[in-house]
């Protein structure tokens, strides 16, 4: 794959991904992520 | 990069995304805004000293759970590591991949997996993947509205090492609750350490499901691993020194290649580097 193409196809994804991650936190989807990570997950550590 | 520099940099970014100190010392888990945020390697967020979130386990919880949609913002997250990173997170920055390269320096034989028992093993984590982190919840759910995060469940020895030892250790009321998930989980963990000792990185080589989604990327990353086809005596000691027995000279944008630089260490032409994308092979 070229340089040129090769860098323009990271640049696209990344664009991408962070217009992905944008749109999560615009609909607060980092609160989910918060409320999983931020409580002892039991089944994570084999209790639940 | 020198081994030794590997091992710093490992160490340190284990430290570094396990920093909360007081939940060691107090079996508690950290609670800060951090936690929101995902880190680009497997590292159970219930481990007391975690202070980001697990991507596998922020993506199970939004498949598991109906209503939700698509999970944009942990989807987002993936992809923007994977493009930037590929499997440089494995080889550099996971604390469990840190593990299993200390087990394998302790003094024993070292076994080479033939190839026709090494190569389907390989596409284990992506079934893993396919099916326990995205198949199951989305279908699991789909049906009771709730879904359990499998992989993290019945799988993941990071969580187990990371998360449920030092918790158990740590609060005599989860010790009460053991029964024979945790006794799975322990025999699971149990058999990846023994086996890590006598071949290297076994988990991430055939089951781990985010080293099989950073490989997916490896090809088409911004950092990669560059092979100077002119300058190559090949002497092959790069891919006998391999530790994913991949051969840089021949795929070095392999899907199994971690970018662990041990190859660039032994290379005596100093033809492999690692660098942000270039022309060349792969």
């Amino acid at each position: 794959m070229a340089k040129g193409r090769s860098i323009a196809l990271v640049v696209a994804v990344a664009v991408v991904a962070v217009a992905a991650i944008v749109w999560g936190l615009a609909q607060g989807e980092a609160a989910v992520v918060y409320s999983k990570a931020a409580r002892i997950c039991l089944e994570c550590i084999g209790i639940g | 990069m020198k081994v030794r520099t590997q091992r710093l940099i490992q160490v340190a970014a284990a430290a570094v995304m396990n920093g909360y100190a007081v939940g060691f010392a107090e079996g508690k888990i950290f609670t800060g805004p951090s936690k929101a945020v995902c880190v680009p390697v497997l590292n159970c967020y219930s481990c007391p000293g975690a202070l980001g979130a697990c991507p596998i386990g922020a993506l199970q919880a939004a498949f598991g759970s109906t209503g939700r949609g698509v999970p944009f913002y942990v989807l987002g997250t993936l992809l923007l590591f994977g493009i930037l990173l590929g499997r440089l997170a494995c080889g550099l920055l996971c604390p469990f991949g840190l593990i299993q390269d200390l087990l394998h320096r302790i003094p024993s034989p070292k076994l080479r997996v033939p190839k026709k028992i090494d190569r389907p093993l390989r596409w284990l984590k992506y079934l893993v993947l396919a099916v326990m982190v995205v198949g199951l919840p989305l279908v699991v759910a789909a049906a009771n509205g709730y879904a359990p995060p499998f992989f993290c469940e019945f799988l993941c020895p990071a969580g187990t090492l990371e998360a449920g030892l030092p918790l158990l250790a740590l609060d005599p009321r989860l010790q009460a609750q053991i029964g024979w998930l945790f006794n799975w989980k322990l025999a699971v963990l149990v058999a990846i350490v023994v086996l890590a000792v006598f071949i290297h990185r076994p988990f991430c080589r055939y089951l781990c499901p985010l080293g099989g989604l950073w490989g997916l990327f490896n090809r088409f990353s911004l950092v990669q691993l560059k092979w100077t086809e002119a300058t190559c005596v090949h002497c092959e000691k790069c891919a006998r020194a391999c530790p994913m027995v991949v051969d840089p000279t021949k795929t070095p944008a392999s899907a199994e290649c971690i970018r662990c630089t041990t190859c660039t260490s032994v290379c005596p032409t100093d033809s492999l580097h690692l660098r942000i994308h270039d022309r060349g092979r792969g």
